[in-house]
């Protein structure tokens, strides 16, 4: 085995808001001596000391929530940007995919795009000749080649656009989500596509919120967090963990009192945690198992009706639901002075896959009604369709639509 | 290696090749060898600024003709009537002609280039190539137009019953040093409005005072001599008087065109420093 992909102590800063220079002087004496120096304070660790190898012919997975660092560590594999410090070293010809259809111009028609784009990606002219009849056969778009992209289906245009890149022949291929587009049958078609390029040896980095996807493209997969690798191995285990795990998530969030807890005369905030069905602080969820939002308060005052209430909204801040305490025992009674801890269970098999993010707001309705706070996107926890057969997907991988995913009961009987 | 062998054709590096990735650090060589490694997609990229460029016009690239055409007319029509130049040994349009068929080149060159590298973020975030292929690619879908008036212009020439010479041979020479400058402009500006969107409204301004200081629609000869020098240190003077000089078989004003391809070259050497200087961040700073 030798190792394709050697990269070591990787690490990533981005200055905020960029430099501030005093003069047109200092910008230029600075320039001379070092480009954008960039002040101390406003700075982002992407990247923390990122090491790990690739052997010839192994497909990564690389796992992580939203701004964990995956993008960025592709996009230095990719030569796109460069390391702070650190180094990587990459043997064989690199292809990257980190967006689908990049360059294509919409103007154009559909076969002066499949040139263009493979330039782009890297491909010789003699090369996209030669493929050139597969790309359209596998896009299958054969009646539109002369047809500018402008009018083509968003189908159409995903699908010439996954075609070209998927006729890329490098030895080392980068794949960030890409498979996350286009409709359910094409997709299948890449997928499969990707597995054929794994299995002919070459060496696939692969970036995808997919878990299902990971597990069966990947023979290995690390997980990063915060820009640190926190996991390793192979890519059932690392899934398992970080689905296990909330590696970075904000699934527990306190508040200090008298600085930044939110607070009316008669209550206060003080912690709110999403938890599994044993109570552990978990940021990351299986679609079948309940979910506890736990939230922690003080009443201020003896006497008033005060209700948790929680607000759930998806990563495109769709607001799903909104969910407060209607049990008996609490809907219309006082809560006397006090620490009090309110836990809502959301039953498994209901929401779809994805981030979540919860509001936290407390409310008295009687005599009149108050809201006392509404906290917005306290905590956020993410849940995963695992594949196991038993869920609203059943045997179905592709990439399901909707933001609810409910396990409901089906009867079908025998007519004649 | 693999079972299905990849072709040993592509940009990248050969198989055997290794790629290492180090944080960005001051290299004192170009990466010619990659930059012509990349030569499909600078190709590529001239051709597609080409195709899109009058897509969906109704008169297309006539109005890469149109342009120099109305504007000689323009100043035809200006000059010939209220402010004459005695000095001039050949008729007027073709005077101007020639002269704006360079300045237009450079001035649309130096616009799109530019705009370039902010006008293909999607490239620069998403892939990597050298990043000199873009602005270098705007400034050569420009040849294109500069061709089709030169068509105009020959023809022109005929009409006017000019002597050809055999200094028309020095003429590309001059051209090349127009490309070459257009795209060390282009290339500098590119660059620095990445960081300074402030280039995009302060080009135009630049742009035109450049116009009025060169000789594209006057001869430079009617400034007193002691402003010759001054003038001289504007590369475009040099390279319109030798243009001219070899399309119409005047004689050459060495002074000025060996200033300008000094001064070309300077500008050259600077631009791509600016240029290699600036490139590792532009994907963060886009």
């Amino acid at each position: 085995m030798t190792k394709v992909i050697k990269v070591e102590n990787l690490s990533k800063v981005y200055y905020l808001g960029g430099a501030k220079h005093n003069s047109l002087r200092d910008t230029l004496v600075g320039f001379v001596r070092k480009p954008y120096r960039k002040s101390k304070k406003d700075k982002l660790l992407a990247l923390q000391d990122v090491s790990f190898e690739v052997n010839d012919g192994e497909t990564l997975g690389i796992v992580g929530n939203n701004g964990a660092g995956k993008s960025t560590l592709l996009k230095i594999l990719s030569r796109i940007t460069k390391p702070t410090s650190g180094t990587a070293e990459l043997r064989g010809r690199v292809g990257s995919l980190l967006e689908v259809g990049t360059g294509f111009h919409n103007e154009l028609s559909g076969r002066e795009n499949i040139f263009l784009n493979g330039a782009i990606l890297g491909m010789q002219r003699a090369e996209i000749e030669r493929n050139f009849d597969e790309i359209v056969a596998f896009a299958e778009i054969e009646k539109f080649l002369d047809t500018p992209v402008k009018h083509y289906s968003s189908g159409m245009y995903m699908r010439l656009a996954f075609s070209i890149a998927a006729h890329l022949e490098p030895e080392i291929l980068i794949v960030d989500e890409v498979l996350a587009v286009g409709d359910v049958a094409f997709q299948k078609k890449c997928l499969s596509k990707m597995r054929d390029v794994s299995q002919s040896g070459r060496t696939i980095l692969f970036v995808s919120h997919d878990m299902s996807a990971i597990t069966r493209i990947c023979n290995r997969a690390i997980a990063l967090s915060d820009g640190k690798i926190v996991g390793a191995g192979s890519a059932t285990d690392v899934v398992r963990e970080y689905l296990s795990s909330s590696w970075g998530m904000t699934a527990e969030r306190f508040f200090e009192i008298g600085k930044n807890s939110p607070e009316s005369e008669f209550v206060r905030l003080e912690k709110v945690r999403i938890t599994d069905e044993n109570g552990a602080t978990c940021g990351s969820h299986d679609i079948r198992r309940k979910i506890g939002i736990e939230a922690t308060y003080e009443v201020l005052q003896s006497g008033k009706i005060l209700l948790p209430n929680f607000q759930i909204y998806n990563q495109g801040r769709v607001h799903l639901f909104t969910i407060q305490d209607v049990s008996n025992e609490w809907k219309r009674q006082p809560k006397d002075k006090g620490r009090y801890v309110s836990t809502a269970w959301i039953p498994g098999n209901l929401m779809a896959e994805g981030s979540f993010f919860v509001n936290v707001a407390m409310v008295t309705y009687l005599p009149i009604m108050n809201v006392h706070f509404n906290a917005l996107e306290v905590v956020s926890f993410d849940i995963a369709d695992s594949l196991t057969g038993d869920t609203a997907r059943g045997d179905y991988a592709g990439k399901m639509d909707g933001v609810m995913r409910p396990l409901v009961d089906w009867e079908t009987s025998f007519k004649w | 290696m693999s079972i299905n062998q990849p072709s040993a054709a592509g940009n990248s590096p050969r198989p055997d090749e290794i790629t290492k990735i180090e944080p960005a650090k001051w290299r004192n060589v170009f990466a010619w060898r990659e930059f012509w490694s990349y030569r499909e997609l600078l190709y590529f990229l001239t051709w597609r600024d080409v195709k899109v460029r009058y897509r969906q016009t109704a008169i297309g690239v006539l109005w890469a003709i149109l342009q120099p055409v109305l504007t000689t007319a323009i100043f035809t029509i200006i000059f010939s009537r209220f402010a004459r130049f005695e000095s001039l040994q050949i008729s007027y349009p073709l005077f101007a002609l020639s002269g704006l068929l360079i300045w237009l080149y450079v001035n649309n060159s130096v616009t799109l280039a530019s705009n370039s590298l902010v006008g293909n973020t999607n490239l620069v975030t998403k892939i990597y190539f050298p990043r000199l292929i873009v602005p270098t690619a705007a400034t050569f879908s420009g040849l294109i137009d500069l061709a089709l008036s030169f068509v105009i212009l020959v023809g022109l020439m005929i009409y006017y019953g000019v002597n050809l010479t055999f200094q028309i041979l020095l003429a590309p020479l001059f051209v090349v040093l127009a490309i070459l400058l257009a795209i060390s402009f282009g290339t500098l500006f590119s660059a620095l409005n990445v960081r300074f969107r402030d280039v995009k409204f302060a080009l135009p301004f630049f742009l035109q005072i450049w116009m009025f200081l060169s000789p594209i629609f006057y001869p430079s000869d009617i400034l007193p001599e002691k402003w010759r020098v001054a003038f001289a240190l504007n590369p475009l003077t040099g390279i319109l008087q030798g243009f001219r000089a070899s399309m119409f078989g005047g004689s050459f004003d060495w002074f000025s065109i060996g200033a300008a391809v000094v001064l070309t070259f300077a500008l050259a050497g600077v631009s791509f420093f600016v240029f290699k200087r600036m490139e590792d961040d532009f994907a963060d700073l886009i």
